[in-house]
């Protein structure tokens, strides 16, 4: 017993050294696996807060930027409009049954408050959490593209798992053809992504744009995501496609959270027919 | 006594905010951001009871990582150099006992301040990155940004620490 207290005493620098560090480390493993970061994260009302604070200041800077995006975005979808108007007219009238009508997303505005680009594995903080009917997993994106997917959520606060972290995996297909593909970051370049698992039938071509595939329940299908920058074709594979982003990863002001409302449906149908 | 605690404090919450509201936004050469919140390390008085450092270091690292979304790995490396920091002024400057109480950074020559502080910055870089890559694959990458963001932290360092400390002869 003596003996234990002599060497406790000895050595009590390198114990609390010991002690702290396994917990440092612990939460670093913790942070590598995804879903399970529960502790450490920005989505908390200190870090948060400061954050909003600092942001509602930085916001003015960026208004005409912000204007110029929005315009952009509003002519894109009144054309859109028109030309669903057009091809409305064009074929038989028919009479939908409002009941019949459902929706499959809901979208929500929100702002990002602190943005991430630097890193290996990155993460956003968004200014709205579970108060608003936010949950883990939804999509968020902006008029540009695709951004991320919420990972931890407090009752104001959101953290985003980037598309710029080495968890982020994104299903995506090529516009002109419906092969699918992953989208995933290396993370040399934030302005670059790369495809893989694109089958080698595919044509691939320079320049070919990059939107997302309707397989996964977080994203609606079609919201383009960038240009193919270059690619090579080695042992009769596909083996890098570098994809060089619509977004300004760089700059994220606004964005949209993409609620599906069905989602529970799909996957339940889906486990039940693998568990059969 | 109680103008060391004080003035300790507002350089641990000075340098934080500085660290997540600025320099962690610079992105240099696309993604290099200098990593001076180590500065407090640095600075701590020294003194023979180390427990104050050790825990107050893990702190600092723990809330950059909340900030920065990074799990421990702020933490980790902060921690190790806080523990590495003795052993390693002692080799320096070839002294095996301190005047605990009356010794400053400023005090002993620059060149050995340099060599002191980039040691430490660039074994805390190391186990940052590595932590943060977590993959032998990438050790190219983690050598490249450990060295580019080392010099980057160093600079920084030390032109703060010359503008913001004053010299005692």
């Amino acid at each position: 017993m003596q003996q234990i207290t002599y060497f406790i005493r000895k050595f009590k620098y390198f114990l609390l050294f010991i002690i702290l560090e396994i917990l440092a480390i612990y939460f670093t493993i913790q942070h590598h696996s995804y879903h399970k970061s529960k502790f450490v994260n920005s989505a908390n009302f200190v870090t948060g807060g400061i954050y909003n604070k600092v942001n509602s200041i930085n916001e003015f800077l960026y208004l005409k930027t912000d204007n110029q995006l929005l315009i952009e975005e509003n002519t894109r979808l009144k054309n859109l409009l028109e030309k669903k108007h057009i091809s409305q007219n064009d074929s038989l009238y028919k009479v939908e049954d409002s009941t019949q009508y459902f929706q499959k997303y809901q979208y929500i505005v929100g702002k990002v408050i602190n943005n991430n680009f630097t890193k290996r594995d990155n993460y956003l903080t968004l200014n709205k959490g579970s108060n608003y009917g936010l949950t883990p997993d939804l999509g968020i994106i902006n008029g540009n593209g695709v951004i991320g997917v919420i990972k931890n959520v407090s009752s104001n606060f959101a953290t985003v798992l980037s598309i710029l972290n080495s968890n982020s995996k994104i299903n995506v297909r090529l516009k002109r053809s419906p092969h699918f593909g992953t989208l995933v970051w290396n993370g040399k370049d934030y302005n670059t992504c790369q495809v893989t698992d694109i089958p080698r039938q595919a044509i691939v071509k320079v320049g070919d744009t990059i939107i997302t595939g309707g397989k996964s329940t977080i994203f609606p299908e079609g919201i383009v995501i960038g240009t193919i920058k270059d690619f090579t074709f080695e042992n009769n594979q596909y083996q890098q496609i570098n994809v060089s982003l619509l977004n300004d990863m760089s700059s994220i002001g606004y964005v949209q959270i993409v609620k599906n409302l069905i989602k529970e449906e799909q996957i339940k149908l889906e486990e039940s027919a693998i568990n059969e | 006594m109680n103008k060391l605690i004080i003035s300790n404090t507002v350089r641990f919450i000075g340098l934080v905010l500085l660290q997540v509201l600025v320099l962690n936004h610079i992105g240099f050469l696309h993604h290099l951001n200098p990593l001076v919140y180590i500065v407090w390390v640095f600075l701590f008085p020294i003194r023979k009871n180390q427990s104050l450092l050790l825990i107050f270091s893990f702190l600092l690292g723990l809330t950059i990582d909340f900030f920065s979304d990074s799990g421990g790995i702020n933490a980790a490396a902060t921690l190790f150099i806080a523990f590495i920091r003795l052993p390693i002024l002692k080799i320096i400057l070839r002294r095996s006992d301190f005047d605990f109480v009356l010794f400053n950074l400023r005090s002993i020559a620059f060149g050995k301040t340099f060599i002191f502080i980039s040691i430490l910055t660039v074994i805390h870089h190391f186990i940052l990155f590595t932590l943060e890559y977590f993959s032998f694959n990438e050790f190219s990458s983690i050598i490249y940004n450990t060295i580019l963001t080392s010099v980057f932290t160093i600079i920084l360092s030390i032109l703060g620490i010359l503008l913001f400390t004053k010299k005692k002869k």
